[in-house]
């Protein structure tokens, strides 16, 4: 079973060179330790910033400079700054080319939900609708199943929906998966000691299991 | 040059009353107008609409309005950190509208900008789209949404001058610019005022024209909602 980190780090490997990326809160905020050093991409923060550097020290903590989660951050050299409506436009007109963002559910056709739980949590969507709808590749950082074991792999949500067939890879603490367009989650990778009969019972929707499973590998 | 200044804070709220619908500036508790907030939490208001991404934390921002029950109706899109927020919600005490992020800025700009409405993915097939009009472009749907405007918009900026030219720092631009333009009286606060023609106008992001009244600003406490240190 993986820990946040190593959700993350394999997540890091999806990464191309001369990517413009965008990660959301939580899991996705941590892949950015995990890209190489000899990638160049840049990171997008919704509230206005191309260019996430790491985080600063403490003489260059500058309450004008955070990510879209409120913490502060540094720029990398090269970076541009702009408002809201620019930051939405480039993610609406398709400038962004990869999206990793957290889930609560994943639904077999790639719908997903990770906005509000009725009655309970209403935080609000923030940027995470806008960015589903028009993302071209989206990676979801997630665990299988909720604390008391239910499968978060869904035939269909049954939470409120963030957006409709956009998810197109899943990276769970047990999994590696592929939403596949005809619907159902292609197992691609397991996590190690992690059984390919086990993920099987914790996958409420269709998963679809074809040859040998290999176990994923962590370069570092 | 037209001259825009206004001596504080006070001056230049002193004609926002209660129903009002206004604009905040501001992602998190960055790029917040505190001094105008401030001033606000003076006056004895309330029924006020208020059309921010965010609604503050209980004890800062746009939190302490809500705290004295001066709001009606919240318009965001990220209202966590908040829990008398969430109280007043989940009590039905607050009228909330919770709106795509880059939806709420694309209404607000479409409002300074004079578009009524235009269309998005975002939100289609969620609750999002109850009630609105669905089309369909080059294969893919898309939702109507309508513009948003303010009787005031009230904005913080890093410099300003006389003639209401605002130039904005780091991510505190966020909302501001587009609010600016999007208010029948907006309203802005600079860190450092000065007089018109000191700022290069190659590097203006927000152009007078959409500024009535501007105040040098004080005492900004620019409080941090997660101070994150490289380990």
């Amino acid at each position: 079973m993986l820990n946040k980190d190593q959700i993350a780090q394999r997540i890091a490997k999806e990464v191309k060179n001369g990517q413009y990326i965008n990660l959301g809160i939580g899991i996705p905020t941590l892949v950015a330790n995990y890209i190489p050093d000899e990638l160049e991409v840049v990171l997008q923060s919704e509230n206005g910033l191309l260019g996430i550097g790491p985080f600063p020290t403490e003489e260059n903590v500058d309450a004008d400079l955070i990510n879209a989660g409120k913490q502060t951050i540094t720029m990398v050299k090269g970076s541009s700054l702009f408002s809201s409506a620019e930051s939405f436009a480039m993610i609406r007109g398709g400038h962004v080319h990869l999206t990793i963002l957290g889930a609560m559910e994943v639904s077999e056709n790639g719908d997903i939900a990770n906005w509000k739980i009725p009655g309970k949590m209403v935080k609000g969507m923030g940027g995470a609708m806008d960015l589903v709808a028009s993302a071209k590749n989206i990676i979801v950082a997630m665990q299988h199943c909720s604390r008391d074991g239910r499968s978060k792999l869904l035939k269909e949500c049954s939470l409120p929906i963030t957006g409709i067939k956009c998810v197109n890879k899943i990276v769970s603490d047990l999994a590696v998966m592929e939403v596949l367009p005809e619907g159902g989650f292609k197992l691609l990778e397991r996590a190690p000691g992690v059984s390919v009969e086990e993920i099987v019972s914790k996958t409420e929707g269709r998963l679809v299991v074809d040859g040998e499973i290999p176990e994923m590998t962590f370069d570092n | 040059m037209i001259n825009k200044t206004v001596k504080d804070a006070d001056e230049a709220i002193r004609d926002i009353t209660s129903n009002a619908v206004l604009m905040l500036g501001g992602f998190g508790l960055s790029g917040i107008p505190e001094n105008c907030i401030s001033a606000l939490l003076k006056k004895d208001i309330s029924g006020l609409t208020c059309i921010s991404n965010n609604a503050g934390v209980d004890d800062f921002g746009i939190g302490l309005m809500l705290k004295k029950r001066m709001v009606k109706k919240m318009i965001s899109s990220y209202v966590g950190e908040n829990a008398e927020f969430e109280r007043q919600l989940l009590s039905g005490e607050l009228e909330v509208e919770l709106i795509p992020q880059g939806t709420l800025a694309e209404r607000v700009r479409a409002g300074g900008a004079g578009i009524p409405a235009f269309f998005t993915p975002a939100g289609v097939g969620t609750e999002v789209a109850e009630g609105k009009e669905i089309r369909e472009f080059d294969g893919k749907l898309y939702l109507m949404e309508r513009c948003l405007k303010a009787d005031f918009s009230i904005v913080k900026a890093w410099k300003g001058d006389t003639a209401g030219n605002l130039i904005y720092k780091g991510t505190a631009r966020n909302f501001n610019p587009m609010m600016a333009a999007a208010g029948k009286i907006t309203i802005a606060e600079v860190e450092e005022l000065v007089p018109a023609g000191e700022l290069d106008p190659n590097t203006i992001h927000t152009p007078g024209i959409y500024v009535q009244r501007i105040f040098q600003g004080k005492d900004y406490e620019k409080r941090i909602e997660q101070k994150t240190i490289r380990k």
